[in-house]
């Protein structure tokens, strides 16, 4: 067992770098499961998590897919939201003066219909000095423009990295699709083209049927599937990315606990991501961080780095 | 608006299928405006992976276990079992532990004092009314048509008489009360009180045919809707329904957890309205 040492405050020190953003923890919520963090604000302390991701921005609003969009499967559930979002410009409009009050980094999730719309939404997010980083969604399977066809191709997934790139001058985290056949290919194709650091995973595409009535549960047939189901597949594709790239990898997909969080940590994760959890338990988050603490604690270990990328093979 | 982590306590089979339960929620019933719902996760362990949203039925105290002791404040839902999460719940003891989040979303409007409260609810869509109901009675008369296929799907109309509300049950096989449906009751209900205003709770199939009842009779209507919902809070947007004017071309969602569940008639888009959707379980009965 390692030596210990105290911090100052006798705690242990939780908090990470990712692409020059500081977080004083390294959980933050998944985008698209915490809104635009006002609406989780009366259940717990937003203040308290590394960061807030916002729901994936576009360039115009975006209504959305037909309803019925989500449906519970086996520890799971899938959903087909179609990336609705109020716009870039309603984004700073109307949520932004909530964010700009909350003492903690805020991350931009974002995508385009097309490689142009990408690099603009890039730029405007650019000009926004209260985001202090943000997550390029080349991987969402839930809309048939843009999303993840960039995130399926390496040749694309680079181009659309190297066009953002050049259009911000702020961190740029890639968030990755696992449906894909190696993603390895594809994590290295965006490290190459200029992403600072990698989220790996978004939702699995899914499909569910009402046995009733034959038909399809979602009116999108498909949707994105996500929470407790899917976290071995992201662990193992966490571990794969780590080994692939030198970025640092956010880890994605099924965290509830925070043994599940402390899981990605070891695989090399240098931050996780909370998204369905979110919904069962609006306190996951804060859960989360304080057995994360607990754990170092417990271990003898006074900094989140000794546990980062500890897996003995 | 807060999540509680708290315990039942009592849960009782009222009719076959329906159970009534109620929760310790300290503070709750200060913020709980009708029609309001609350998210509950029915078991600590996984599965079910998501909350359930139900109705508040009324909120109130029951005094404590023996003299002395405090007043317990409760929150009272009438459920029906459907599938997995209710299964769960109608297991569920007095002293079990269940998490409920809430009070969630926009409940009824008052309206205007001068018209008639006429209150239409189908089977469990009757929850909602009864804090809707004890808000409105103070200000002049409120009926209740009810509606339910057979004499098992009535319930609570006692507790409406107790508040002073006139209640009329219909039942699709005549098992009780008028052989029917309640629309037809509130057709006759809209031609001798022309300048009644209605608020209904029930089946997608029961409010598009009282939406088109209260259009023809030119009364305002607000609506309770069921959607699905994973977040109950505005942060998935898995739970919007069809908003005024929504086509394929320039479709416009309202977030039914936040927005709703309440909507007056014509923030809505009743041509296309869930029907064909099949989102709305009550279809399928
Ligand atoms: C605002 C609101 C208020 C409601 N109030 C009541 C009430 O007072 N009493 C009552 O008995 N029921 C009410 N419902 C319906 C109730 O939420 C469902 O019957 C319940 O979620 C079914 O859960 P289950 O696990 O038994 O069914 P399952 O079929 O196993 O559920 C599978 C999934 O579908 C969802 N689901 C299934 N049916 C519905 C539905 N009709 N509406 C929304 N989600 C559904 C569940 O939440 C779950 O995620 C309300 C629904 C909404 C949206
Ligand atoms: C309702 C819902 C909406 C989502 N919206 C987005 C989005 O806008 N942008 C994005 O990059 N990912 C989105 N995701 C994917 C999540 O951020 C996350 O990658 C995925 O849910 C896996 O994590 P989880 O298992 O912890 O939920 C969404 C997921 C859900 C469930
Ligand atoms: S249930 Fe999540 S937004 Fe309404």
């Amino acid at each position: 067992m390692q030596e210990r040492r105290c911090t100052e405050s006798g705690r242990p020190d939780l908090s990470v770098d990712i692409a020059g953003i500081h977080l004083k923890n390294p959980v933050m919520p998944a985008s698209g499961t915490f809104g635009y963090g006002e609406e989780y604000a009366p259940y717990l302390d937003v203040e308290k998590i590394g960061a807030i991701v916002t729901k994936g921005l576009s360039l115009k609003p975006k209504a959305g897919n037909p309803t019925p969009r989500i449906a519970e499967t086996i520890s799971g559930m899938l959903n087909a939201i179609g990336l609705q979002n109020v716009g870039v410009d309603d984004f700073v409009k109307y949520k932004l003066p909530f964010l700009r009050e909350v003492n903690t980094p805020v991350i931009a999730n974002f995508f385009g219909n097309t490689l142009t719309e990408y690099g603009e939404v890039a730029k405007r997010l650019s000009d926004i000095p209260e985001i202090a980083g943000v997550e390029l969604n080349i991987s969402c399977p839930n809309v048939k423009k843009g999303g993840i066809v960039f995130g399926t191709d390496p040749a694309a997934a680079a181009e659309v990295v190297t066009l953002v790139r050049k259009n911000l001058s702020k961190p740029l985290i890639v968030k990755l699709t696992p449906n894909v056949t190696d993603i390895t290919v594809i994590a290295r194709a965006v490290e190459e083209a200029g992403a600072d650091a990698i989220s790996c995973i978004n939702t699995l595409t899914g499909m569910a049927v009402d046995v009733n009535t034959r038909r399809p549960r979602l009116a999108n047939r498909t949707g994105g599937l996500s929470g407790p189901a899917i976290r071995p597949v992201a662990l193992r594709m966490v571990h794969q990315v780590v080994q692939a790239v030198k970025v640092p990898v956010i880890g994605v997909g099924g965290i509830v606990r925070p043994m599940d969080a402390i899981e990605f940590l070891i695989v090399g994760a240098r931050a996780v991501q909370v998204g369905t959890a979110n919904f069962v338990d609006p306190q996951a988050m804060i859960t989360i961080i304080e057995g994360i603490e607990e754990f170092l604690i417990d271990e003898g270990l006074d900094d989140i780095d000794q546990l980062i990328g500890s897996l003995e093979l | 608006m807060k999540n509680y982590k708290t315990i039942v306590l009592s849960n009782q089979e009222i009719s076959p299928g329906y159970f009534r339960m109620r929760l310790l929620t300290p503070g709750f019933s200060e913020h709980a405006r009708p029609g309001q719902f609350l998210m509950m996760r029915v078991q600590r362990s996984l599965p079910p992976l998501l909350r359930r949203p139900f109705g508040i039925f009324r909120t109130g105290f029951m005094p404590g276990d023996c003299e002395g002791m405090e007043p317990k404040e409760y929150t009272e839902i009438l459920y029906k079992v459907v599938g997995r999460g209710t299964s769960i719940m109608a297991d569920l003891h007095r002293g079990d532990r269940v998490e409920v989040l809430g009070p969630l979303g926009r409940g009824f409007d008052a309206g205007d004092p001068g018209r008639e409260k006429i209150l239409v609810g189908g089977g469990i869509g009757l929850v909602p009314l009864y804090m809707l109901a004890d808000s409105l009675k103070p200000a002049g008369s409120v009926r209740l048509l009810m509606g339910g296929r057979t004499r098992d799907d009535i319930l609570a109309v006692t507790e409406f008489e107790r508040l002073g509300v006139e209640t009329y049950v219909s039942t699709d096989d005549g098992s009780l009360g008028e052989e029917g449906f309640v629309t037809q009751v509130l057709e006759r209900k809209l031609t001798k009180y022309p300048r009644a205003m209605v608020y209904a709770c029930g089946p997608m199939p029961m409010l598009d045919a009282v939406y088109r009842i209260c259009r023809k009779h030119s009364v305002p209507l607000q609506v309770s809707l069921e959607a699905l919902m994973a977040c109950g809070v505005g942060a998935c947007l898995g739970c919007v329904v069809k908003g005024a004017g929504h086509t394929e071309e320039t479709p416009r969602y309202l977030c039914s957890c936040k927005e709703g569940p309440v909507f007056r008639a014509e923030q809505l888009e009743w041509t296309r309205l869930g029907l064909e959707d099949g989102y709305c379980e009550g279809c399928k009965s």
